[in-house]
């Protein structure tokens, strides 16, 4: 049944920026084309013109946290390469917030609050059955209530996969379990489960863990076995941030994909930014959820 | 070769020297992980139907498959022997392959047999073939209704449901894609 997106999202969107208001965020704009896309290992930037379109706000928002911006928040499109599917679209709306003095675990409590603010019964019933199909509303996720699983992933895929990645990493094994085997136990599950503390080799840009070198202080929300947000608890040191862009420009290189030179005013920025904690939440896919689709095509009128 | 992005619903392809058709087919990428292309696979000569995930960076086989137009020629123990049109060389095709197909292939008719290198994979028959009624009761005079349908039986022992007014020694059409009568062609 078709649903009312356009009604959907404007009342999301509303609900997005009414409950970052009230938790005292500011709304930032940063560039959306940028000299030096953020390098990681399997994205990759769309070239436009002599720039590139961002794949994330992510670097500007941390300059912002050096330069004393405590609580940012920013909505807008991001780009990502040859990324389409049933939940990939190469052009996607990223809601990414950040707050200084903060770690992963601070982040995760607003993300709660976010998504029961967001996800609440009567935003649904209002926006969807205004315009659409009241069974859409019905079949649509009540995500406000339902409870939250907290799972390592050494507990996931021991549990799923039968070994543990932490300490034993090796990228293509992890990959494929985590698509084979973890992501539809998570599907199984249902509702919002957080897999959390991921391998050090899948920092990405998080920072380990204090008591444990092994781990990043990273987590990934899932909600019905689909990845809605990233988290991680800051990377702050410049030394390490510039290690891992070389060793990431080194594997991208021997996969054959373009590399990026390392954006040298983001790694001084990291000399000032306090330890943050910051997530990255895919709007539409959110949508997507709260609408009961599943697919983005159901969210993407122009798609 | 082709690259793990090029694979989508129906492309075929070959697997250990087997040739497959992707049935169902989804782009995966993890968190910050490598995109992943996850696809339901058909043998299409077992008919078996098995999951397998593509890394990016992965080749993938095409699989040539050639169409041929054929001419029945004759049966030999369970095999059905066909003439190629162009080159007159024979093409054996088992019981197995042919499955129900096998009660509509009458002299002379002409086919298409899909080969993967040079093993038969599949036929296509034209969709009507046209048949004598070897065996039914006596049809009732006059009772041209079409929806009150007995039984009857082809020159080969295959049971159909015919129109009361057919008679042994009509010949009928009979729809090859379904195995049920179509039409009249002739009165016996």
């Amino acid at each position: 049944m078709a649903i009312d997106s356009i009604a959907l999202r404007d009342a999301v969107m509303r609900s997005i920026r009414a409950f970052f208001d009230e938790h005292g965020f500011t709304e930032v704009e940063t560039p959306i084309r940028l000299k030096i896309p953020c390098m990681e290992l399997h994205i990759d930037a769309e070239p436009s013109g002599d720039h590139f379109l961002r794949t994330s706000p992510e670097i500007f928002h941390k300059q912002l946290l050096a330069a004393g911006h405590g609580k940012i928040f920013e909505v807008g499109k991001c780009f990502r390469r040859g990324e389409l599917g049933p939940l990939h679209n190469p052009e996607y709306t990223m809601l990414e917030w950040y707050r200084a003095n903060a770690d992963y675990m601070d982040v995760l409590a607003d993300t709660k609050a976010l998504i029961q603010a967001v996800a609440a019964p009567d935003l649904r019933g209002g926006s969807v059955g205004g315009g659409g199909d009241p069974a859409s509303v019905a079949e649509g996720r009540d995500l406000g209530s339902a409870e939250w699983e907290i799972l390592t992933v050494s507990d996931a895929f021991t549990e799923f996969a039968g070994w543990n990645p932490v300490g034993n990493y090796a990228e293509d094994r992890f990959d494929m379990d985590l698509v084979e085997k973890v992501e539809p136990a998570l599907k199984r599950m249902g509702g919002p489960v957080v897999l959390i503390d991921y391998p050090v080799e899948a920092a990405a840009l998080s920072r380990r863990k204090p008591d444990n070198p092994l781990v990043a202080e990273r987590w990934e929300l899932y909600i019905d076995g689909i990845e809605i947000a990233n988290a991680y608890s800051e990377l702050t040191d410049p030394a390490e941030q510039r290690r891992r862009f070389e060793v990431c420009a080194e594997r991208r290189k021997a996969l054959g994909k373009e590399t990026y030179p390392i954006d040298e005013a983001f790694i001084q920025a990291l000399e000032n930014m306090p330890p943050s904690g910051g997530v990255a939440l895919g709007v539409d896919r959110l949508l997507m959820l709260v609408a009961g689709a599943d697919s983005l095509d159901a969210v993407l009128p122009f798609r | 070769m082709y690259s793990a992005s090029d694979l989508k619903k129906g492309l075929k392809i070959e697997i250990d020297g087997e040739p497959c058709m992707i049935t169902h087919f989804e782009f995966s990428k993890p968190g910050k992980g490598q995109a992943l292309y996850r696809c339901k696979i058909k043998n299409l000569i077992t008919g078996n139907t098995f999951d397998k995930t593509y890394r990016s960076v992965e080749k993938i086989n095409r699989c040539s498959l050639i169409s041929r137009g054929y001419t029945f020629s004759y049966i030999d123990a369970d095999d059905y022997v066909f003439s190629d049109n162009e080159t007159f060389e024979e093409a054996h095709l088992n019981d197995e392959l042919l499955g129900d197909l096998k009660n509509f292939i009458v002299d002379d008719m002409q086919v298409e047999i899909l080969f993967h290198n040079e093993r038969a994979l599949d036929i296509s028959l034209p969709n009507f073939v046209e048949m004598e009624v070897a065996e039914t009761e006596p049809g009732a005079r006059g009772d041209t209704a079409t929806n009150v349908m007995k039984p009857a039986k082809l020159p080969n022992g295959y049971e159909i449901n015919v129109p009361i007014f057919i008679n042994e020694g009509d010949t009928i059409r009979v729809d090859t894609r379904t195995g049920a009568y179509a039409d009249r062609a002739s009165k016996g």
